[in-house]
């Protein structure tokens, strides 16, 4: 099916100010604006899409952000294989005895940069050589929100946009994510998802991570912009209730409207076993050409090219004291974030060559 | 004129420590103990009346000695305490409604100090990773203790809301563990394979037996009313707590976790009633803020460093020492880098 019959609107604009400018005078700044990111503040960073920062000289001194297993996708020398070992053992050893912090959410970030995200760096690199453009407009430091769209059948995209930020950020974000209760009800998933940083999305959780200075991700659409069938691809789902727009609001801070180019080809959705699907408790229960027809064969993604964009920020900062709790303010925000992640694929979208290259 | 302070529950370990506690406080006057079992432990000066709370006479004890300050402690976590299901709800509901009634009638009281549960939070997929004290529990609990602290809190804010005049302090307490305590949670952690839930790892938080203590003794002595959370700070995971336990965790696939639960039930080994099964699957944390800021209290053991506590006092035949687990990093760290320079 020819994709590029996508026509994007008003295409020539790219930081779409389209619905509300945000409220200048009248309102003191917050003290923190420290962290305020200025639009093109990414200069310090000359090749925003290097592969992968130079592995840093490799010194004895154990950080743990370092990881200790080979990288995929890179092509600097070993270390040493005596002082790989002795490092994995450590690990091993303080993983075996419980030695390790986790936080409040229950979020391991040790367990995270070296086990879970392992299988899925792979998965980035090769299958869907994911490509990362924008990333200096996600803050190096200080609570921010990304805001993307959902699609796939299986929620990969939040997890590839996850690897993006931890390992092609300059500052290795840890990317917070918000999930449904169904996630955290799903045995091993729910597991699974709170060790690796998500937490429910919930107003508390989603503030307490924000004033925390967290980098919090979520997808509004939620199940409905999943589960939906393939010929609306790259179409927005509704948004939610908007609860992330007012959490943004309550802690002042930027909201990067976040567009996922590819991962619609993944699992191509072509129709819904309601009945199955409301058997088993789930929100949808897809077909596609390949599931569940070839069995676990059918389990393999395409490998979709994949072009994660990360848009210019939004800020929150000037809008007066207690505007969350403005319905109209919180909605017409939600629709600009919306409008302007939809924007941003199709103009991603009309760039890329192909669905697989 | 120095206070008179009576507790309940105070044949049981913490109430027995409150009371010695508090006869070492020269402000106090008196401490009146009450339960139905004689003390086992040293209880200092205080007092002992072996009373039922469900039985009127509590109510003669409190205007025979002019009891101004009433600690509420004789809330039972598990049926086995009280001799089954039936004699425990009623120790806890009716025996705290007796409790309560009495308080109402006497005018020397100024000062109401309840020790609840965090377990009234419940447990479930659908919380927040922290409870406030302003949150309403997504999944109250349906049985057990946790949901008698539920019905008792519920007759504490219907005495608070009778006796305006009487400072309540309500805490809710995170699961106490320390050296000497004995909860269900102490022993379902010195089982030598410790069976959890498949595909879960709940979040968990302690609270020193010390500072919990501390914390009822701060609440006695001085007006610090309202609802407030106690734990220490920070969380683990109940897979990381089996670990620096020393056990091996036995993973149980959830039908097979009921049966398992009431096996071990009846053989007296652990409490593992569904309302504990519900925590050990999803955990909960408690948001300690409002400790911190106004009760003015930062527990000395963080919920890690109160977990080990319990871990080192009960001297657990670690299957999984550190130092067992050292050896065989270096044995192995040997191995293979030996082999590592052979090649």
């Amino acid at each position: 099916m020819p994709e590029a019959r996508i026509i994007p609107i008003a295409g020539n604009e790219p930081s779409a100010q389209g619905g509300v400018t945000p409220l200048r005078g009248g309102t003191e700044h917050t003290p923190k604006d420290a962290p305020r990111l200025k639009a093109g503040g990414g200069s310090a960073r000359t090749k925003p899409r290097a592969k992968r920062p130079e592995p840093e000289a490799e010194a004895e001194v154990e950080s743990p952000a370092e990881s200790f297993a080979p990288l995929p996708g890179s092509d600097y020398e070993q270390p040493d294989w005596d002082e790989r070992v002795a490092r994995g053992l450590r690990f091993l050893r303080r993983r075996v005895t419980g030695d390790y912090e986790i936080d409040d959410f229950g979020f391991d970030p040790e367990l995270t940069d070296k086990v879970l995200m392992e299988p899925f760096r792979p998965l980035y690199e090769k299958w869907f050589r994911v490509e990362t453009r924008g990333l200096e407009n996600v803050p190096d430091t200080g609570g921010a929100l990304v805001v993307a769209n959902h699609s796939g059948t299986v929620a990969i995209d939040s997890v590839m946009t996850q690897v993006a930020l931890l390992d092609h950020h300059p500052a290795r974000r840890h990317l917070r994510m918000l999930g449904a209760d169904l996630v955290f009800q799903t045995p091993f998933v729910g597991e699974y998802a709170r060790k690796s940083g998500s937490t429910l999305a919930s107003s508390s959780d989603a503030q307490a991570l924000l004033t925390g200075g967290e980098l919090v991700g979520v997808w509004p659409e939620g199940f409905k912009g999943v589960g939906k069938p393939y010929s609306e691809r790259y179409k927005l789902q509704r948004f939610g209730r908007g609860g992330f727009v007012a959490a943004a609001l309550h802690a002042r801070v930027p909201i990067i409207p976040t567009a996922i180019v590819g991962a619609e080809e993944i699992y191509p959705m072509l129709g819904d076993a309601r009945t199955l699907a409301r058997l088993l408790g789930l929100p949808y229960f897809p077909l596609t050409p390949t599931f569940p027809w070839l069995g676990p064969l059918g389990m393999i993604p395409l490998p979709s090219k994949w072009i994660i964009m990360f848009g210019e920020p939004i800020h929150t900062e000037d809008f007066p004291e207690g505007s969350e709790e403005d319905p109209m303010l919180v909605f017409n925000l939600t629709d600009q974030v919306r409008e302007t992640i939809q924007q941003q694929l199709y103009r991603v979208l009309v760039q890329r060559r192909s669905i697989f290259f | 004129m120095g206070q008179v302070v009576l507790v309940t529950g105070v044949s049981r370990y913490l109430g027995g420590r409150m009371a010695k506690l508090l006869t070492d406080d020269p402000n106090i006057d008196r401490v009146i103990g009450v339960d139905v079992v004689p003390p086992r432990a040293d209880i200092g000066r205080a007092e002992f009346v072996r009373a039922d709370i469900r039985n009127p006479i509590i109510s003669k004890v409190i205007n025979a000695a002019d009891v101004d300050t009433v600690v509420h402690m004789g809330v039972i976590a598990t049926p086995v305490q009280a001799g089954g299901r039936v004699a425990m709800k009623e120790i806890n509901v009716i025996g705290t409604m007796q409790l309560l009634a009495a308080c109402q009638k006497a005018p020397s009281i100024q000062r109401l100090v309840v020790k609840s549960t965090s377990s009234v939070y419940g447990a479930g997929p659908r919380d927040p990773a922290m409870f406030s004290e302003d949150v309403e529990p997504r999944h109250s609990p349906s049985t057990g203790w946790a949901k008698d602290s539920a019905e008792v809190e519920a007759y504490v804010r219907g005495f608070a809301r009778r006796r305006p005049d009487v400072t309540v302090t309500t805490l809710r307490f995170a699961n106490f563990i320390g050296p000497q305590v004995q909860t269900p949670m102490t022993s379902y952690f010195s089982l030598p394979l410790v069976p959890v839930v498949a595909g879960y790892d709940a979040r968990l938080q302690f609270i020193h037996e010390d500072d919990g203590l501390d914390v009822l003794y701060r609440t006695t002595i001085a007006d610090y009313p309202g609802l407030f959370n106690v734990a220490g700070e920070g969380i683990i995971a109940l897979s990381q707590a089996i670990r620096l336990a020393g056990r091996v965790a036995l993973p149980l696939l959830p039908p097979v976790v009921g049966v398992a639960g009431r096996a071990m039930i009846s053989a007296g080994l652990a409490d593992f009633s569904p309302e504990q099964v519900r925590f050990l699957t999803y955990g909960r944390g408690i948001d300690t803020t409002r400790m911190v800021e106004e009760l003015g209290f930062r527990p000395e053991y963080s919920t890690r460093e109160a977990f080990e506590s319990f871990v080192e006092a009960r001297d657990l035949n670690r299957v999984l020492s550190p130092d067992r687990v050292e050896a065989a990093e270096e044995t192995l760290g040997s191995l293979l880098t030996r082999g590592g320079s052979r090649a």
